[in-house]
């Protein structure tokens, strides 16, 4: 599939401002390929670079090297086409307190150089939900309604591509759900959208793809699934009906492990493989007496892969 | 060319005024008409006639170059420091609009503003004293090549400015000593020869002496070099937010 955003080499160190501030290298030779039309997620943890690397390719923030293709233009010389196809929500709630909701959403169609179009307005305002308050100041909104604004700001203009900048950051359950709605309409329509975020639920949720990133490097980029299944485990978990004091000797070669004060024994197994030894665990273990009551199955989610990828030694995630 | 920007930036700017339409005018109106009162009709009715010219009208170019000039600077750093302060300058950065554009829009904007003032303390001046201007075309373009050059100062100093203390200094420190050295309230010769000397180094006399000559054929400096100090003033402003936008100076980092 054809790249919408091409970065190649991309690194970021911010200048040193004694006596406070060391000089800090936020992207460490950042290669990243986005696909037309995908969902990406970039995970990482707070100070990871996701925001730097999303201010350097809508041209907030200049990169110390590498380069920025968006549509294959370059996002520094040929700046106006590259931004052009380009919203960007910041994390921040960044707006003009007293301006009115319509004005300053139709102010951001203005900077794009898009002729007025009060009915394309009309529509984003309604889809998120800010139709009834177009004439409010937006000092007035609640936070969740500025949120939403900042994304009508974003949809004003057209983009083709679309960065979330941690979008659900202290956003309520409901309103953090109707995002993940608004996400996927917006992709049926064709935009490509890229968000930062680390809630993982949310890039279990929307993501096609994901992008982990930990100390200015992109340490890992896998489609989901596949991310999930490669390093995702499957877990059996046996309840008993009766207690056990520790693993039968009977049961070693299993390896299993003993869990909820002796009521549940665990089997972590791996789904791709040839033989997953299921079978022979449950012979084995009605072959020693034990009964149980129920069998529950548990995949790890991202979150466990993901505070396992950050966590491990960066030396052994070089392959 | 995104002349859309260009016009959004400007219209965005220019509501913000509008909103607070009251004390944009009103203040500098009757600040201005305190001077002419207190100048004007208490102080300058015991002052001789300058060059046959009566001291409440001589004030008139000065004022209105004093409000010009604070003006010009206040609105368009302000204009440029509040996005940088709340944030909204993300938008602006993002967006497919050049430099030069954005310096339209700001500085356009904030110049409309104060030659719009300029021309209602013209207005206020006719109630308190006699006017007259024998050189209207000069007098506009003294006063639009005024305001935009110090509205292009204002735009740097926003740029510059990391705090609001900082955005009021160079006003308080620099413009307003500027001005009223510059011969708003009096002609250079008034002064002994070494101010006079002295005074010749301030880039506000230049642009006084022209506005006034403009009004009453009256000048300290020859409009020729009033117009000429004018331009390389401008120049000077222009090439530093050139240098800005190339650096990203306080804007990028």
């Amino acid at each position: 599939m054809q790249s919408v955003i091409s970065v190649t080499h991309l690194s970021k160190t911010y200048a040193a401002r004694p006596p406070r501030q060391a000089a800090f290298e936020a992207l460490k030779n950042v290669n990243l390929e986005i696909r037309r039309g995908e969902i990406f997620a970039l995970l990482g943890p707070n100070g990871a670079g996701k925001t730097t690397l999303i201010s350097i390719v809508c041209g907030i923030v200049t990169a110390s090297s590498g380069q920025v293709l968006v549509d294959g233009h370059d996002n520094v010389k040929e700046y106006r086409a590259a931004r052009a196809k380009i919203g960007l929500v910041p994390q921040e709630l960044h707006t003009d307190a007293f301006e009115t909701v319509l004005k300053t959403v139709s102010f951001s169609r203005g900077l794009w150089g898009l002729a007025p179009n009060p009915a394309h307005v009309e529509k984003v305002l309604r889809t998120l939900s800010l139709w009834d308050k177009k004439d409010n100041q937006v000092r007035a909104l609640s936070g969740g309604m500025k949120r939403r604004l900042m994304i009508a700001k974003a949809l004003a203009h057209e983009p083709q591509i679309l960065f979330l900048d941690e979008p659900t950051a202290g956003v309520d359950v409901e309103l953090r759900k109707d995002m993940w709605n608004l996400v996927r309409q917006l992709r049926a329509s064709g935009v490509t959208i890229i968000l930062t975020t680390h809630y993982i639920q949310e890039a279990e949720e929307m993501a096609d793809r994901v992008g982990v990133i930990s100390k200015g490097s992109l340490i890992l980029v896998e489609e989901k699934a596949v991310l999930m299944r490669k390093l995702g485990k499957k877990q059996l978990a046996l309840h008993l009906t009766t207690k056990l004091d520790a693993v039968p000797a009977a049961l070693a070669a299993h390896r299993l492990e003993l869990a909820a004060e002796g009521s549940e024994l665990v089997y972590s197994y791996d789904t791709q493989a040839e033989r997953t030894g299921i079978t022979a665990l449950l012979q084995d273990v009605a072959s020693v007496g034990i009964r149980f009551n129920d069998v529950v199955t548990k995949e790890s989610s991202l979150e466990e892969i993901f505070v396992s990828l950050v966590r491990r030694d960066p030396a052994e995630r070089r392959p | 060319m995104n002349l859309r920007a260009i016009k959004s930036i400007y219209v965005f700017e220019m509501s913000r005024w509008f909103r607070t339409i009251m004390q944009s005018i009103l203040s500098p109106v009757i600040s201005t008409s305190l001077y002419f009162i207190v100048f004007g009709a208490a102080i300058g009715s015991r002052m001789t006639d300058i060059e046959g010219v009566e001291y409440g009208s001589f004030l008139v170019p000065g004022l209105i170059m004093l409000m010009l000039l604070t003006q010009s600077t206040a609105n368009a750093s302000f204009g440029i420091y509040f996005p940088k302060f709340v944030g909204t300058i993300y938008e602006l950065l993002s967006a497919p609009v050049s430099y030069f554009e954005i310096v339209c829009g700001y500085v356009g904007g904030a110049a409309t503003k104060s030659i719009l003032l300029g021309l209602i303390i013209l207005a206020t001046a006719y109630l308190f004293v006699p006017v007259h201007i024998l050189h209207p075309l000069w007098m506009v373009t003294f006063l639009v090549l005024t305001a935009v050059t110090f509205s292009l100062l204002g735009f740097i100093i926003g740029i510059w400015a990391d705090g609001f203390e900082k955005l009021q200094l160079v006003p308080l420190l620099i413009i307003t000593p500027l001005t009223f050295l510059g011969g708003s309230f009096y002609s250079i010769d008034m002064l002994p020869p070494f101010w006079q000397t002295v005074t010749l180094f301030n880039p506000v006399v230049y642009l006084i002496s022209g506005f006034r000559w403009a009004f009453y054929g009256l000048a300290d400096v020859s409009i020729t070099t009033s117009l000429v100090m004018t331009f390389v003033f401008l120049a000077a402003c222009l090439t530093v937010v050139a240098r800005i936008f190339q650096t990203g100076y306080r804007l990028k980092s």
